[in-house]
């Protein structure tokens, strides 16, 4: 309970700027992994890029408040994956989100897009059923996503606000996992970007939970914080059971919003 | 890193000084350094413009990196956007001062990038109205902080002493006439196209139409609004009848409305490239890599933005 508390509050931190505005490469500071594996992981063992776990990011961000991930948990014999971890070490809120997975999830992929504050390790940290942690990690280069501004219309956002959207794919050929893509609008203001007009912090207000189900059973739940970019979009996997299968997902933010949607999984090759 | 930074803007920051019209007027011992004029070239009578590098920004260029222009009418002065330091603004307003003695009456910022809005400080003495769209100071609130840190590293210390951030004083809603004394320059506050706060301004007397960046000639187009917005826009645009136009990167002036056709090429080939990614399930990173290189040799600093645009118009479109 006080680990999960712990990981909540390094989610949701928000609060004074940090200087997470450098722009040079951060050489020779403090590692900030240690203190995290210690707060988030209990200094508990974790094996490195052992091939449980692998995660795909852009060495260079194009756009820091947009930066792109992708991992994928290989489905072995008692080695199921139970949650996912995704860390970026120098961002004020580092722990970007966890999610736990249900028996609807399939073959785990999960992509997201993420802001980066500082040029930074990046990583994905998978917790198995029997107790075993395993992580992959990149270092992406970029700076100042935290504070950038979320959209770049700003009248948009605001109509748009709270719309969901769920995208499928067709399965590959004698798949058990589909993909879809749950897209949200939300401008997932991190409380860290000034308004210079006002002197204030325009307010924190972020997607904290997702829950995503295939009927009733879950594909994954989700707890998230600001390190996710605006119009949180993540494209996951899931394992089709019957003809008349509904995707639904619930998500809540900061603000006590309530967004729901639901989804008929649709056959053939139609998304 | 470099790279990403600049190819993250060509804009940088700018201290912001309180809110509002409340500004701090420049320190005084700058105004007794000897500034040495912008080059400018007179396109049409009365208009002057000053064409910018090709260029990210630099210490070498101290942000002169987007075109700049006046306006001289019968009683005032217009300026048509100030550089990307205060630097580049002193000597552009040196430059007016080659020309005439006119009271810069109006400064007008076609949008937020500070490669257009960093010279505005040195206008501030002049007491102009400082016009922009009705999201410009917005746009520019929002992003201060960030431009701040960007502009001071990427341009030094001597180039970007001075550049401070000048909010408009004058919103422009629709459309708005500023006098110039027996000349009239129109206003029009567009729909989101390379930003959300694009402000265009035309000479009747001339039928010149400055279009900001709204036209790129040569240099990449940077995509930071709407690309649907902007191919519409595009397609209005062209249907206005002026004589010539001065894009805001590019030679200081060209014939209308032929340079808006590589521009309409570019951004549709994007949009086209784009939306079939999102209609065969690929990924933004994937449209990141592989979009628009067919347009790699047709412009300048093509390596510094076309991603950075792919990945922005992935994010619009997958909306769709």
């Amino acid at each position: 309970m006080s680990e999960r508390l712990s990981r909540r509050s390094l989610i949701g931190f928000v609060g004074a700027v940090v200087g997470g505005l450098t722009v040079t490469p951060a050489i020779s500071e403090d590692d900030p992994w240690p203190g995290l594996h210690q707060d988030v992981f209990r200094n508990r063992p974790i094996a490195e890029e052992d091939g449980l776990v692998t995660l795909e990011a852009p060495i260079r961000a194009e756009d820091a408040a947009l930066v792109p991930l992708t991992v994928r948990v290989s489905a072995g014999e008692g080695a199921r994956p139970q949650a996912l971890t995704l860390l970026i070490d120098r961002n004020p809120a580092p722990v970007v989100a966890t999610f736990s997975f249900g028996e609807g999830v399939g073959e785990i992929v999960l992509a997201t897009r993420v802001r980066v504050d500082a040029y930074s390790n990046v990583r994905a940290v998978v917790e198995t059923q029997a107790g075993s942690l395993h992580m992959a990690t990149k270092y992406v280069k970029a700076s100042g996503g935290c504070s950038a501004p979320a959209l770049k219309d700003s009248e948009l956002a605001d109509a748009e606000l709270g719309k969901m959207r769920l995208r499928q794919f067709p399965a590959a050929p004698a798949a058990t996992s589909r993909e879809a893509q749950l897209m949200i609008r939300h401008p997932n203001h991190s409380g860290l970007q000034m308004n210079q007009l006002t002197g204030y912090y325009i307010p924190a207000k972020f997607i904290t939970d997702l829950e995503v189900r295939r009927g009733a059973a879950l594909v994954f739940r989700m707890e998230g914080g600001i390190s996710l970019s605006a119009d949180p979009n993540i494209r996951f996997s899931f394992r089709p059971a019957n003809a008349d299968d509904v995707l639904t997902a619930v998500a809540k933010d900061t603000d006590g919003r309530v967004l729901r949607g639901s989804w008929p999984v649709k056959t053939g090759n139609d998304s | 890193m470099r790279r990403v930074l600049a190819g993250a803007m060509l804009w940088l920051s700018l201290a912001l000084i309180g809110g509002g019209s409340d500004f701090v007027l420049p320190a005084g011992a700058q105004a007794d350094v000897p500034v040495v004029p912008l080059e400018v070239m007179e396109i049409a009578p009365g208009i002057f413009v000053h064409q910018g590098s090709y260029a990210l920004f630099a210490p070498s260029n101290r942000g002169d990196i987007a075109n700049l222009s006046f306006v001289v009418g019968g009683d005032a002065v217009a300026v048509i956007d100030t550089g990307g330091s205060a630097a580049v603004g002193r000597a552009l307003r040196a430059a007016v001062r080659t020309v005439t003695d006119k009271p810069i009456r109006y400064v007008i910022n076609s949008h937020m990038h500070p490669d257009h809005l960093f010279g505005n400080a040195a206008f501030a003495d002049d007491r102009p109205e400082f016009m922009g769209h009705h999201k410009l100071a917005q746009a520019l609130a929002v992003r201060a902080d960030r431009y701040l840190a960007a502009n001071a590293e990427l341009l030094g210390s001597e180039a970007f002493a001075g550049t401070r951030l000048i909010a408009p004083t004058r919103a422009v809603h629709d459309r708005v006439v500023a006098d110039l004394g027996e000349r009239e320059l129109v206003l029009e506050a567009q729909p989101t196209a390379h930003t959300d706060n694009d402000l265009t301004v035309y000479d009747p007397a001339t039928g010149t139409l400055f279009l900001g960046d709204l036209l790129f000639m040569r240099h990449v187009p940077a995509l930071d609004g709407s690309i649907r917005g902007w191919l519409a826009l595009i397609d209005r645009l062209e249907r206005i009848d002026a004589k010539r136009v001065v894009p805001g990167h590019g030679p200081p002036v060209a014939a209308w409305p032929e340079p808006l056709q590589p521009q309409k090429r570019y951004l549709g080939t994007i949009a086209a490239e784009v939306r079939r990614m999102i209609r065969e399930g690929r990924s933004i990173e994937q449209a990141a890599a592989s979009v628009g290189l067919s347009e790699k040799d047709a412009w300048l600093l093509f390596d510094a933005f076309n991603a950075r645009n792919a990945t922005a118009a992935f994010a619009e479109l997958e909306w769709e």
